[in-house]
């Protein structure tokens, strides 16, 4: 096993937040007398990462990846296990241990609203204890990666959505930190600009071995960077593995193309198996794996099938299946939707 | 040291930038500022008029009470308010996250980030008016300069206690800015505290809000008449609040659940 960079140990974490019932008796109720849940964000959550490793945290909203990220940067107390990131433990927050860790929020934004970003990344370089020269040859380092020499002179205000990001992860890496965590970094960013800051982490990660844990909505952005996936799904890591091998585990289905001699009915289709996408005479079905025999030799000889391909669905359709449904069969599979 | 001192500089020097992107504010605050206080003196010179000593004070002095009110309220318009006040945004918007992750002393960051020039017009005129009634009264500027001792402890007691309210927000996320009412009874530290009758209130204002301490006792040392022990427990008072700060906020932290995005 290669050094590793972070080792988390059964981490847990509950909330305990209050419930309130709808309307005003329950506001009333919710005042006087309130009642309160616990509820289990992260349950016992353990795996290593190494140096230099990058690592894409999956799951749906309200899955728990924001909250583990959060307690492995010190920001959010664990409740249960243990974490170690960088040799020190994340929540005693050591100056050694801050120093040598960034997090950037796709939704939330340090830099100074007013001001030009340069000054932002003047105090930052001050509190990071860097001298004018360090400073200067990494900002302009970063900034020559992500193609924002000219902007750091103008106000935050009047940059656009995607140049704003670039200048926050500027920010969030001028002390040059061993380990990133990026929580949504392309959120709400157009194409272009994504593939940018893909580009950029891909460069950074290869340049100073930087360890990088990202969780992302944009599969495009765990495709392009990720070789290892975690899957966290109600608080609990159920995948650990290659983006691949997702595959494997939670798509019992395939994905059957049928070409039709004839216009057939979404109804007759749909007998077969979930009609993904329908264009001219060319359907995509999709197939339980186990019913994927029985399934063919049903369409072949029910309707008039000119040509026929199975393949593996899409990845980013496994996944954006899990995130919707927000469920997971009893063997730990994804669902497809049954005829 | 040098570092605090390099980034105390970064930090006002940003944040008067920032202000003074709008730049007609200043001379409003100025207008506020006197406008504020001429009604203060006022109000204090209607008692005096009808020959009510407040609490055995005279004119002159009860001015001095009114000159270090004002200038407390600069010292928290300037650095209190405008850095205080943020932390519930901070702790509502999530954006005490980027403080907390800063190889920085979280509670340095989060009490001295901003710098609002704003408050500087009272600061002046309060300096002003208690310089003004000094000179009337015949004190020296020896004795200003000692006066500031316990105003400096004043300082830290309001600077503590504001932050231990503004530390609950960590718990008590929605609640509207609960330092407000904090704001509200220091009101009472316009007047001496022997104004107030004695009993219930000079309790209340001595030792759970101690608006006592905070512009009476400067007054009595400039006045020449601060008794050495209350000096003395004045500032304890201040250095066990702030030490009591500091441990509060530590203690939230781990409460802190942080956003979520």
């Amino acid at each position: 096993m290669p050094e590793a960079v972070i080792e988390v140990e059964a981490l847990g974490k509950t909330y305990r937040t209050s419930v309130k019932q709808p309307g005003f008796r329950g506001t009333l109720r919710h005042y006087f007398r309130r009642q309160y849940r616990e509820i289990e964000a992260v349950r016992s959550v353990s795996f290593r990462i190494a140096r230099g490793e990058v690592v894409g945290f999956l799951g749906a909203n309200g899955a728990g990846k924001t909250t583990t990220l959060k307690m492995l940067t010190g920001l959010v107390h664990p409740t249960s296990g243990r974490a170690r990131v960088a040799g020190h433990e994340p929540f005693r927050r050591e100056r050694e241990f801050l120093e040598r860790i960034t997090l950037v929020m796709g939704n939330k934004q340090q830099l100074l609203w007013d001001l030009p970003a340069l000054e932002t990344l003047r105090i930052n370089a001050a509190i990071y204890r860097l001298d004018e020269a360090t400073a200067q040859a990494r900002i302009a380092e970063l900034s020559e990666l992500l193609e924002i020499q000219d902007k750091l002179r103008e106000p935050v205000r009047k940059l656009s959505l995607g140049e704003r990001m670039k200048c926050e992860l500027l920010a969030a890496l001028l002390h040059r930190p061993e380990v990133l965590f990026l929580d949504e970094p392309t959120l709400g960013l157009d194409v272009n600009a994504q593939d940018s800051i893909r580009g950029f982490l891909r460069e950074y990660n290869r340049r100073h071995r930087a360890t990088i844990v990202l969780t992302s909505h944009y599969m495009a952005d765990i495709t392009a960077l990720c070789e290892r996936v975690l899957l966290i799904h109600r608080g609990a890591l159920i995948y650990d593995g290659e983006l691949r091998g997702i595959l494997e585990r939670f798509a019992p289905y395939r994905e059957v193309e049928l070409t039709l001699d004839a216009g057939v009915a979404d109804e007759v289709l749909e007998r077969f198996g979930e009609v993904a996408s329908r264009k001219g005479r060319t359907t995509r079905l999709i197939v339980r794996r186990e019913d994927v025999t029985r399934t063919l030799q049903q369409l072949l000889r029910e309707l008039p099938v000119s040509d026929l391909a199975i393949k593996d669905p899409p990845i980013e359709q496994i996944v954006g299946r899990l995130f919707r449904e927000g469920s997971l069969g009893e063997e730990g599979s994804a669902e497809p939707r049954t005829p | 040291m040098r570092r605090t001192l390099r980034l105390l500089r970064l930090f006002w020097g940003t944040s008067i930038a920032a202000e003074m992107e709008y730049r007609s504010n200043f001379l409003m605050s100025a207008f506020t500022s006197i406008g504020g206080l001429v009604g203060a003196v006022f109000g204090l010179h209607l008692f005096y008029r009808g020959g009510i000593l407040l609490g055995g004070w005279r004119w002159e002095e009860a001015l001095m009470v009114l000159g270090w009110f004002t200038v407390l309220t600069g010292v928290s318009r300037t650095l209190l308010t405008a850095n205080l006040g943020r932390i519930v945004d901070h702790v509502q918007r999530g954006t005490l996250d980027f403080v907390l992750l800063k190889p920085v002393d979280a509670q340095f960051w989060l009490s001295t980030r901003r710098l609002s020039p704003w408050g500087i017009p009272d600061l002046v005129f309060g300096l002003g008016l208690v310089l003004w009634a000094g000179v009337k009264r015949g004190v020296s500027l020896v004795d200003v300069l000692v006066a500031l001792v316990p105003l400096a402890g004043s300082v830290v007691t309001l600077y503590s206690l504001w932050f231990i309210l503004a530390t609950t927000t960590i718990w008590y996320v929605k609640i509207y800015n609960v330092t407000e009412v904090l704001n509200s009874l220091l009101e009472a530290g316009r007047f001496p505290v022997t104004a107030f009758p004695a009993g219930l209130y000079r309790f209340v204002f001595t030792f759970v809000v101690p608006v006592a301490f905070l512009t009476t006792l400067p007054a009595e040392v400039l006045l020449g008449r601060g008794r050495l022990t209350l000096i003395a427990f004045g500032l304890g008072l201040a250095l066990a609040l702030f030490v009591a700060s500091r441990a509060f906020f530590r203690f939230a932290l781990r409460y802190y659940t942080s956003a979520s995005s």
